[in-house]
């Protein structure tokens, strides 16, 4: 099946709260091949957990998703019932979210959640289900995977219920697993074993991956590519190689140049001046406009999404050469 | 070669939860120990010089926040000494209170650090109106000095904290500890909680402070990054203990201690290049309870390079002044 | 301010109960202005208007718009003050429960294990007793009239405020602009009042304004009871025991009114007890 597994087009997913209507994700594109990783990056309030959440119709009111559309191996997501998404949740695409409890029932056992997610989506008896489960327990790197079973969450750390989490995604074997900031509440250390399994798991099973996160420092050694998301929507996207050695969006630059991670002891950091503008307030034209050292009068008209090079900017002025 | 500011002396820190009456009978009756104690710091030795800034860093677990909680003199130690420019910090007595004003801290999360009922203005003033460090006429302008010299507009000092970004509060909270004008500083993890564009404007504010004010810190973190940009030395800490100290360059290019290399190594760092074959090389294992640690050297059960005598003996921190590891295998200078 | 206000007008409910509850206010505490008659007057009585229907024009020359009672009370004015007794009780007990209480809860919060406690373990064995079983010990030892009424009331009540402040207290305690307070450092009297006791207010707020309305219910019960004020100030407890002997033979009227006055009192305070109290949790969560 040729084509892109998953195709965003325009997608519009607004929040209708008291003061007015909150454009969360305000029309994004996105594309992620078969076995791909893609690494979704952005503050707080750039709308990327929100882009996850819509992905799988797991928007809340007073949210919905208001355009656009999702198409996952060819079939559109926007608009399909209940009952279609609920096949596909767990089976086809799954979620992993940045508080692992988010996904495991605090009074049931390792055990028994993951028979029950197994058998949500196909029969299988008991000691399938035990066999299987772990089988996965131990794919993701969990010590004595047997005993485990019978653990519950509250008798596991951190680190261990995040496994079991990513393990209970991968129990069908999707195509696709949506990744919410996941090693975000973790000690540095877990965080690398877990990237490592993530990383290792997704050559082997060929599963294709969306990570969301904040950290410049996990995407750039994840993803083959970067969508850049800035106040609900996408700003760049491209290969990570090239998001990262190149970026052309100005937001873009200026992210990689706060992280403080190779410059000059003691010096000053490239900031951004000020901060994320309120989404109920956006500036008429590009969003990142009143932050911007290169903005000038033609970005009173927001600029579009356009081809440029291996991915797309939205900047009137895509800066071209390297620092 | 001054003398310190802050001298840390085999410093420990132990929290009990008591029994309640159900375990006691339950223990009486040799249901096992009743209470549990952790020890959060164990045994530790630390001096700051003036104008310095000291990085703590460690995972969860490592007793980075209770150390610096003794430091800000908010617990006492439960054995051993802490002195600030050679005084005591606790009053001494049956309930210790803190005896200087010299020494203030900086809190992790913005959103819980400031009373969400009071003005910034009456935050800002508080402190130094009880210690007599302004008078009431005078708390206007002092208040607006100091949110001028965080960056923030004077005029946000009648403002809640709730109408503030979490930059804008983390700000605040700066100008709170700075305002009784302290010696010391200690950083709980400032900017962990904030995004990485507002990461480097409060670190740029930072760094700025420290040059014009003469600031002595304390700098906890587990952002290898953010410490290798601010601090002038580093104490790694795993499990209460410090496992290893020095020049924070030296430390990061010449790692003596398994632990910090190990964790050198297994922190992702952002690659300009990019790749997504960069290797992960995770530090084996989980961290242990902080309840039952291993005996011996707290990390010979995840250490790549562990011998027998590293089960049973406790390695102390050996080498020169100023650059020790407490490792058995960690050769001397 | 104004958004808190905003928020609770999108609930029409409790818009309607704050109105009745500040018109019914208003009208107890304007009673004298609002009735024809001072029903606790007793040269106003005229026993050949007793037990009349509503609608009855009396012999003073008013119509008695809600009846009267056996005694000739004018039902309407006699509701009315009634009210204006059961609300000053109320208030006044819910008030100093409140004091008593939070002051307790707070104390117990932050002091040692020993103080904390024995206080909180005083809260429990008055929290297992039912409300009312105290307030009848309390008035039978203390005799009738005003100030043991409230003296009853506030010590069934304080027990909820103590255990709403400690558990607000130790939540709040551990907050870090708290600790930062008491890291300046700061006087442990200053922490208290100026950290604490502020932020523990919304949960103390909610359970005020239902204990008011629980506070007007026990003086009605022990009224109703005749254990409450004299028979020549009935409250509405004493109206409808009054009127209890007559509701076999149709005049039901005298019981009947009273009662309903006295639930949609107790009901409208509490919807608005619900309402702030729905109105404060999502912001404490954040």
């Amino acid at each position: 099946m040729s084509g892109p597994l998953l195709e965003v087009r325009g997608l519009r997913t607004h929040f209708a709260t008291r003061a007015g209507v909150l454009p969360a994700v305000d029309g994004i594109d996105l594309s992620i091949d078969r076995g791909r990783i893609l690494g979704l990056v952005g503050e707080s309030g750039s709308g990327k957990t929100v882009t996850g959440f819509s992905i799988l119709g797991l928007v809340d009111p007073p949210g919905r998703i208001v355009g656009g559309s999702v198409r996952f191996d060819g079939q559109e997501l926007v608009g399909l019932d209940q009952e279609g998404l609920r096949r596909l949740r767990g089976r086809r695409i799954a979620m992993v979210f940045q508080d692992p409890m988010m996904t495991l029932n605090p009074v049931l056992s390792v055990g028994e959640q993951m028979a029950l997610a197994l058998r949500a989506h196909q029969d299988a008896s008991r000691a399938e289900a035990r066999a299987r489960s772990r089988d996965l327990l131990g794919l993701v790197g969990i010590p004595s995977p047997e005993e485990r079973l019978s653990a519950y969450p509250h008798q596991l750390s951190g680190g261990m219920r995040q496994r079991v989490a990513i393990a209970i995604a991968l129990l069908h074997r999707p195509d696709l697993i949506i990744a919410d900031e996941p090693t975000t509440a973790l000690d540095v250390s877990i965080q690398g074993q877990i990237l490592h399994e993530m990383r290792r798991l997704a050559r082997e099973t060929g599963v294709a991956l969306v990570w969301i996160t904040h950290d410049l420092a996990v995407v750039s050694n994840l993803a083959d590519d970067i969508a850049v998301m800035y106040a609900g929507r996408i700003v760049e996207t491209g290969p990570a190689r090239d998001v990262l050695a190149r970026p052309r969006h100005p937001y873009t630059r200026g992210l990689l140049d706060s992280v403080p991670g190779e410059a000059q002891p003691g010096s000053m950091l490239a900031q951004i001046p000020g901060s994320t503008p309120s989404l109920l307030r956006l500036p008429p034209g590009c969003s990142f406009r009143e932050r911007c050292a290169h903005a000038s009068a033609a970005c009173g008209e927001m600029p579009e999404l356009r081809a440029l090079g291996g991915g797309a900017v939205r900047c009137h002025h895509a800066l071209e050469a390297t620092p | 070669m001054s003398a310190p500011l802050l001298e840390l002396s085999g410093v420990s820190k132990r929290f009990e939860r008591r029994p309640n009456l159900g375990e006691r009978i339950a223990a009486a009756l040799g249901a096992g120990p009743a209470g549990e104690v952790v020890h959060a710091v164990d045994d530790v030795s630390l001096s700051i010089a003036p104008r310095e800034t000291l990085a703590l860093v460690g995972e969860s677990g490592c007793g980075k926040s209770t150390l610096g909680r003794v430091a800000a003199g908010i617990h006492a130690p439960t054995s051993g000494t802490a002195l600030l420019a050679g005084a005591p910090l606790m009053s001494g007595g049956a309930r210790p209170r803190k005896a200087t004003t010299r020494v203030q801290m900086v809190f992790q999360d913005p959103f819980a650090s400031l009373n969400p009922r009071m003005r910034v203005a009456d935050i800002l003033a508080e402190g130094p109106l009880a210690h007599g460090l302004v008078t009431r006429a005078d708390a206007p302008a002092y208040v607006a000095g100091w949110l001028g010299r965080v960056g923030l507009d004077p005029s946000f000092a009648s403002r809640y904290p709730h109408q503030f970004s979490g930059g804008q509060r983390q700000r605040v909270a700066i100008a709170r500890a700075l305002a009784m004008q302290p010696d010391l500083l200690v950083c709980d993890e400032p900017v962990a909680s904030l995004d990485v564009s507002i990461q480097a404007q409060v670190l740029n504010l930072f760094v700025e402070l420290r040059r014009d004010l003469g600031l002595t810190c304390l700098f906890i973190s587990h952002d290898l990054g953010v410490v290798r940009h601010v601090s002038d030395r580093v104490a790694i800490m795993y499990l209460g203990r410090v496992v290893e100290t020095g020049p924070t360059a030296e430390i990061f290019a010449a790692p003596r201690h398994p632990y910090t290399k190990a964790l050198l190594d297994s922190v992702p760092r952002l690659r300009r290049e990019g790749a997504a074959d960069g290797d992960f090389r995770p530090i084996a294992g989980e961290i242990p309870s902080p309840l039952a640690p291993p005996p011996g050297c707290h990390f010979h059960p995840r250490c790549p390079v562990a011998e027998p005598r590293c089960r049973e003996a406790r390695p102390e921190l050996r080498g020169v002044a100023g650059r020790q590891a407490a490792c058995h295998l960690a050769g001397p200078g | 301010m104004k958004a808190f206000w905003s928020e609770y007008a999108e609930n029409r409910l409790a818009v309607v109960a704050l109105a009745v509850v500040a018109l019914v206010v208003a009208a107890a505490l304007g009673a004298p202005l609002v009735t024809p008659q001072d029903p606790y007057d007793l040269a106003n009585l005229n026993l050949m208007d007793a037990r009349r229907p509503p609608g009855h024009v009396g012999s003073e020359g008013y119509v008695h718009w809600l009846g009267t009672d056996a005694q000739g009370r004018d039902l309407y004015s006699a509701i009315l003050y009634g009210l204006r007794i059961s609300l000053q009780m109320g208030v006044a007990a819910g008030a100093i429960a409140m004091a008593i209480g939070a002051g307790l809860g707070v104390v117990a919060a932050v002091s040692s294990n020993r103080v904390e406690q024995a206080i909180m373990r005083v809260v429990d064995l008055q929290l297992s007793f039912p409300a009312i079983l105290l307030a009848l010990v309390l008035v039978a030892v203390l005799g009738q009239g005003r100030v043991p009424l409230v003296i009853a009331l506030v010590a069934a009540q304080y027990a909820y405020f103590a255990r709403t402040a400690y558990g607000a207290a130790t939540a709040e305690r551990q907050k870090d602009y708290v600790e930062a307070a008491r890291a300046t450092p700061l006087r442990a009297s200053s922490v208290i009042l100026r950290h604490l006791l502020p932020n523990c207010l919304p949960p103390l707020i909610v359970v005020g304004t239902v204990q008011v309305a629980n506070a007007i219910a026990l003086e009605a019960t022990l009224s109703f009871l005749g254990l409450g004020l004299p028979p020549t100030e009935p409250s509405l407890g004493m109206l409808i025991a009054n009127g209890f002997q007559y509701m076999m033979s149709g005049r039901t009227w005298i019981s009947v009114y009273p009662g309903v006055a006295l639930i949609v009192m107790i009901v409208a305070i509490n919807i608005v007890g619900d309402q702030l109290r729905d109105q404060f949790n999502p912001r404490l969560r954040r």
